[in-house]
């Protein structure tokens, strides 16, 4: 081999070559401490992120404590909130996040069920890697896009095609009739929860998907094998294989939508008012409200109490999410011990 | 084993009761699962219609309010004659560009941490747990965080302050695509470089985070493209400003926080120049979020 290089080759490399007979290369004691500050670096980072979580939380009670002195818990019922008579109390917003929350996983989940079902076991092969994408695409889009394009393209279309009939067909129907109460404009909870429904479902769809992908092809085909439809094995072997994940990505969905600021802000009319239970009422969310009067606050009770809603958001979010967590990684450890 | 000799003992050329009641369940769970497959077909048009009507309706409207002066001009007056963008493109750009510089640095570091010196130890899956909890945080509380900490202290919105929120919030983006990046690297490369009498940060900077590389990028490019829509931090931290600024330590035009202000109004001009800076936004975020996925798929 040497004979067939030119010499020069040898020199090419430019790392020093160390001689058997001579000194060890001194680069390597030249940095005895960069170890021990690389680790501390890496370390601190990891700290850092602990302290983020830490002090949002203690920035958020700090400033919502006046708020918390005045009313306690009972902040979580009261439904008045008057700037200008500064008295505030968070019933109507938490319904209002509860309420759009609830509305959007109840479109959601079906559906995404149904892509996840669509892109494991139907879709062609060449077709699933475009479609699976297309859903992630959605979940990149801003929420500032899904906002003005639901107040300015969808909620005309939502009054005029949905709202509008619905109330010539159950305006009276006694039961119904407060669902469907209020002007049809288009805005309120109803089309709030329609739109956190469109954001969510790309998250709860790729979750579903990628759980589905878990399921041993060996349950799948023994299933098969006896005869099952393309049904039953996804829902009577799939879907108990996977029940946690599935629950998780659920769950993650939720946390999304919960702590949704703009296309909220957007389409659920920004009225502090709770009128009965109706889907076409302008409403507020906790993050709506937020983003609509925290800037203009002034300090004291009503900032007090803007900062009081966003402690109680950030626990219901901080709660679902790591229950979302949990079930995912129980899944996961399921899935090791069996495989 | 009671059935299967019913059955043979009853059989006849004229299928008996108990057939023709088998029979009739296959054909009714073969309609279930039509109906099934056909709802679930339904589902992925659903999304898809969703998809294309966004993004039609973004581009229509969008494309008719871009013109030039949307990139020369400054944010105009309410029905004003001409006005642009200019400035808002400006501040964003700039805001989301050093957030990303800020974040990066904290990012890499702590999923290096994960991935290389605390995969099993109590910190380090108490940081992966939290940091999956950041992930999906409302970004609006951290932006409260940040007017608390930053903004009430100095006693004026900054740019600075947008910068640290967006910081914030790709923090948790890039230390999950790193750690998930590193842990995709063989040992086997580490223990061929700890042969050697490699020290350990030099295995990790040199062999691991190396071939690492393609993935993390892709993960910082995702995180931009996360925090150049968000706007929910920027509305107590940057705020807005009807000027070009380039000063960090004053309030700053952002694309996000205009576009807010505009769609909300009445006026036509304002509405006109929110379609088109929610058309660049969205533009730009898909051309990433495409641009990322191909990098990364040609890398490996």
């Amino acid at each position: 081999m040497a004979a067939t290089l030119p010499a020069s080759h040898y020199h090419q490399d430019e790392m020093p070559r160390s001689d058997p007979l001579g000194q060890p290369p001194s680069a390597r004691r030249t940095t005895p401490w960069a170890d021990t500050v690389f680790s501390l670096l890496a370390h601190g980072a990891a700290i850092l992120t602990l302290l983020l979580l830490a002090g949002i939380i203690v920035s958020l009670v700090i400033g919502a404590a006046p708020a918390i002195r005045e009313y306690g818990l009972s902040f979580l019922w009261r439904s008045e909130w008057d700037p200008v008579k500064d008295q505030y109390g968070g019933l109507v917003m938490i319904y209002g996040t509860l309420a759009t929350s609830a509305i959007a996983l109840l479109i959601a989940v079906p559906v995404s069920f149904g892509i996840a079902l669509f892109l494991t076991e139907l879709s062609p092969n060449w077709l699933r890697r475009p479609l699976g994408v297309a859903i992630e695409l959605l979940a990149a889009v801003p929420s500032i896009v899904y906002g003005m394009w639901g107040l300015l393209v969808f909620s005309p279309v939502l009054s005029e095609y949905v709202q509008q009939p619905l109330q010539a067909l159950f305006g009276n129907t006694p039961g119904l009739k407060g669902l469907v109460s209020g002007a049809p404009v288009g805005i309120g909870i109803l089309s709030a929860g329609i739109i956190l429904a469109i954001m969510i479902i790309p998250f709860i769809a790729a979750v579903m998907r990628d759980v589905f992908e878990v399921t041993p092809a060996m349950l799948k085909e023994s299933a098969y094998g006896l005869g099952s439809t393309t049904w039953e094995v996804v829902f009577k072997v799939v879907l108990p294989y996977t029940k946690t994940g599935v629950i998780g990505g659920i769950m993650l969905g939720l946390g999304r939508a919960l702590g949704e600021t703009m296309a909220v802000t957007f389409v659920i009319g920004n009225a502090n008012q709770l009128n009965g239970a109706s889907l076409f009422e302008a409403a507020n969310s906790i993050t709506s409200v937020l983003a609509n009067e925290f800037a203009e606050a002034s300090e004291g009770l009503h900032q007090a109490s803007l900062l009081y809603l966003a402690l109680v958001l950030f626990f219901i979010t901080f709660v679902v999410l790591a229950a979302s967590k949990l079930l995912l990684a129980q899944l996961k450890k399921g899935e090791g011990s069996r495989s | 084993m009671n059935t299967v000799t019913t059955t043979s003992s009853s059989a006849a050329p004229a299928p008996s009761p108990l057939q023709a009641g088998r029979l009739a369940k296959a054909r009714a769970r073969r309609r279930v699962n039509a109906v099934a497959l056909t709802l679930s077909m339904a589902a992925m048009a659903f999304g898809l219609f969703w998809l294309i009507w966004i993004l039609v309706e973004t581009f229509r409207l969008g494309l008719g309010g871009l013109t030039w002066s949307v990139l020369t001009e400054m944010t105009p007056a309410p029905q004003a004659e001409v006005g642009g963008l200019a400035n808002a493109l400006f501040g964003s750009l700039l805001i989301v560009t050093l957030a990303t510089f800020v974040g990066t640095p904290v990012g890499v570091l702590a999923g290096i941490y994960l991935a290389e010196y605390g995969q099993k130890t109590w910190l380090g899956s108490v940081t992966r747990f939290i940091n999956d909890i950041l992930l999906s945080a409302p970004s609006i509380v951290i932006g409260l965080f940040i007017y608390a900490v930053v903004v009430a202290r100095f006693k004026t919105y900054s740019g600075w302050a947008g910068v640290l929120a967006l910081a914030l919030i790709v923090i948790p983006v890039v230390i999950r695509t790193t750690e998930n990046m590193l842990s995709l690297i063989p040992n086997a490369l580490r223990e061929a470089a700890y042969a050697l009498g490699t020290p350990k940060w030099r295995v990790i900077s040199s062999v691991t985070l190396k071939a690492a590389r393609a993935g993390v990028m892709t993960g910082v490019l995702l995180a931009f493209a996360r925090i150049a829509g968000e706007t929910a931090p920027l509305l107590f931290t940057a705020l807005s400003n009807q000027f070009w600024s380039a000063n960090l330590a004053g309030p700053m035009a952002n694309l996000p926080v205009t576009i807010f202000k505009f769609a909300m109004s009445p006026y036509e001009n304002w509405q006109k120049l929110a379609w088109a800076g929610v058309f660049l936004i969205t533009l730009g975020v898909l051309a990433l979020n495409i641009f990322a996925r191909v990098v990364f798929r040609n890398k490996h």
